[in-house]
């Protein structure tokens, strides 16, 4: 197996989130999006933030990659405050968000041409490379279109690692597959994240999902968001969805978040 | 290849319906031309170059006054999506002028410019500039905010992003834009020249005017044939590129 691009990640450092708030303003008036929440993310680590919608889990994970500003509190990654977006920050959206005007090689391009000090040969090395680990190294000249759902995803997902980020912000990438693509995708996820020695924060709402996948699952309530409960997930990789030990931490994560679920009418969707 | 065939064919079998038509008196007027009196006309004018003259001298108009308003349009169109005060007042602007024929400036411009290429410059200019302007502020307009912030998060910011990201997201819109403006530059250009006369050149519209005037139908027919042909031949070589690429890219073959 070719190890591919040296991995230049610096010595370990975490993620802080330090006493973050975030309101929005709506025409029923101020809503707490995020209320304090004060997390600590080491290197390495699967993070997954689960809770029902309007829980700000997306809000706060626009914080971090710097999309949006926190009203309170600072972000700091790698001990340095999260200003603006950057691309040591990378991000996965639940719809692709790959370019149509791009093919498919364009599209992991176009991150590698934002960093300094690459040569062209490289850049498309790297691009070939990263497509390559998500097997779709047949497709490099494809358009968008031509591509399904979980293709796309996985495109998305190259183009995501290809700038070698040491952070992956990923917003519900798989909530669209139909569930056989999305179980290889986990599969996939996980190989990545244990060869290439990635720290990710993923949201979702499905609870096996984050069971599957993280190293720690994050339960948020909403109303204002809130961290309820943190769960360390201790269960062998790769692990599989269907398997009972994990359905087993599911349900206790279930159980947990229909305890916090309470009625509310004020509900805002994220 | 079959489906060219088979516009020829449809197009000769109408010219050949008309000619019998007249030769066998069906049609006798001396207000229809045979296509045969259009023939005539067409090696006669090309002869004495009376009509590639005036062609050029159109074409001249016509690419000048468009060119100027793409360079001109596509840029105000990008600023006008960017800033709201703009859309409050040039916007509005655009919007007002463009429900505006174009033949309408012919007065204003014979005023202030005189008879000369001023004045075509002019008219065909504000026929064609704000529908560029507008569909290209239309089409940032319409770019999914989600290609932005993920442009962003990979490290793209303030110009890049316009370029690189904003400006492409929007192609389909500006094309079908520009596509307008040249329609709109080219209606305008012909009602400018059948309206006005200047010494400067003569061009299709002109010669359209004076083919009345001599009661030449032959003329005003052959004429009103090359201004299409004009149209068409423009719209394939200036656009089918770009529409090519989009359906290529985008997934929206024509079926």
């Amino acid at each position: 197996m070719n190890p591919g691009p040296p991995i230049e990640n610096a010595p370990p450092e975490k993620l802080v989130i330090d006493q973050v708030t975030k309101r929005f303003k709506t025409s029923r008036g101020s809503v707490t999006a995020l209320d304090r929440i004060s997390l600590n993310i080491r290197e390495g680590e699967f993070v997954c933030l689960v809770g029902p919608s309007g829980c700000g889990k997306s809000t706060l994970l626009n914080i971090i990659a710097g999309l949006e500003m926190p009203d309170e509190g600072e972000v700091h990654a790698d001990g340095r405050r999260v200003a603006g977006p950057g691309s040591e920050r990378m991000m996965m959206f639940q719809e692709s968000a790959l370019f149509p005007w791009l093919d498919v090689l364009g599209n992991v391009l176009f991150g590698l041409k934002l960093k300094p000090g690459l040569k062209p040969k490289e850049r498309v090395e790297m691009a070939r490379f990263y497509l390559t680990l998500v097997g779709l190294e047949k497709f490099i000249h494809a358009n968008v279109h031509e591509l399904s759902g979980g293709m796309k995803q996985r495109v998305a997902l190259a183009r995501a690692l290809a700038p070698n980020p040491r952070l992956l912000l990923m917003d519900e990438p798989f909530a669209a597959l139909d569930a056989m693509t999305r179980e290889q995708l986990y599969g996939d996820i996980q190989e990545i994240w244990m060869k290439r020695n990635k720290t990710i924060v993923f949201v979702t709402h499905n609870v096996r999902e984050a069971v599957c996948l993280g190293d720690r699952v994050i339960l948020f309530s909403p109303h204002p968001g809130r961290v309820q409960e943190q769960f360390e997930i201790k269960l062998p990789r790769p692990r599989d969805i269907n398997s009972v030990d994990l359905a087993s931490h599911a349900t206790l994560i279930m159980k947990a978040l229909k305890r916090h679920l309470k009625p509310d009418p004020a509900e805002v969707q994220e | 290849m079959k489906r060219a065939a088979f516009s020829i064919g449809f197009f000769l079998l109408l010219v050949l319906a008309w000619e019998c038509a007249i030769r066998s008196k069906v049609w006798d007027s001396p207000l229809i031309p045979a296509p045969s009196d259009v023939v005539r006309y067409f090696m006669a004018s090309i002869e004495d170059r009376t009509l590639l003259d005036a062609s050029w001298v159109t074409l001249k108009r016509l690419l000048l006054g468009y060119l100027v308003s793409v360079a001109a349009g596509l840029p105000l169109g990008l600023l006008n999506a960017r800033f709201q005060f703009l859309r409050d007042t040039l916007g509005l602007v655009a919007l007002g002028i463009q429900t505006l024929p174009s033949v309408c400036w012919a007065p204003l411009a014979l005023i202030w410019f005189g008879q000369t290429e001023s004045a075509m410059f002019f008219i065909v200019l504000m026929g064609s500039l704000w529908s560029v302007l507008l569909a290209t502020s239309a089409g940032v307009a319409n770019v999914p905010p989600i290609y932005a912030r993920a442009a962003r998060t990979m490290g793209s910011q303030g110009l890049h992003t316009w370029y690189a990201v904003v400006l492409p997201a929007s192609l389909p819109f500006i094309v079908s834009g520009m596509k307008q403006g040249w329609a709109f530059a080219w209606r305008s250009l012909m009602a400018a020249e059948i309206y006005i006369t200047i010494m400067t050149g003569f061009g299709l519209g002109h010669l359209l005017h004076y083919g009345r005037e001599l009661h030449d139908m032959a003329a005003v027919v052959g004429i009103m044939l090359v201004i299409v042909v004009i149209g068409l031949l423009a719209d394939k070589i200036m656009f089918s590129p770009f529409e090519n690429f989009m359906h290529r890219r985008w997934g929206t073959a024509r079926k």
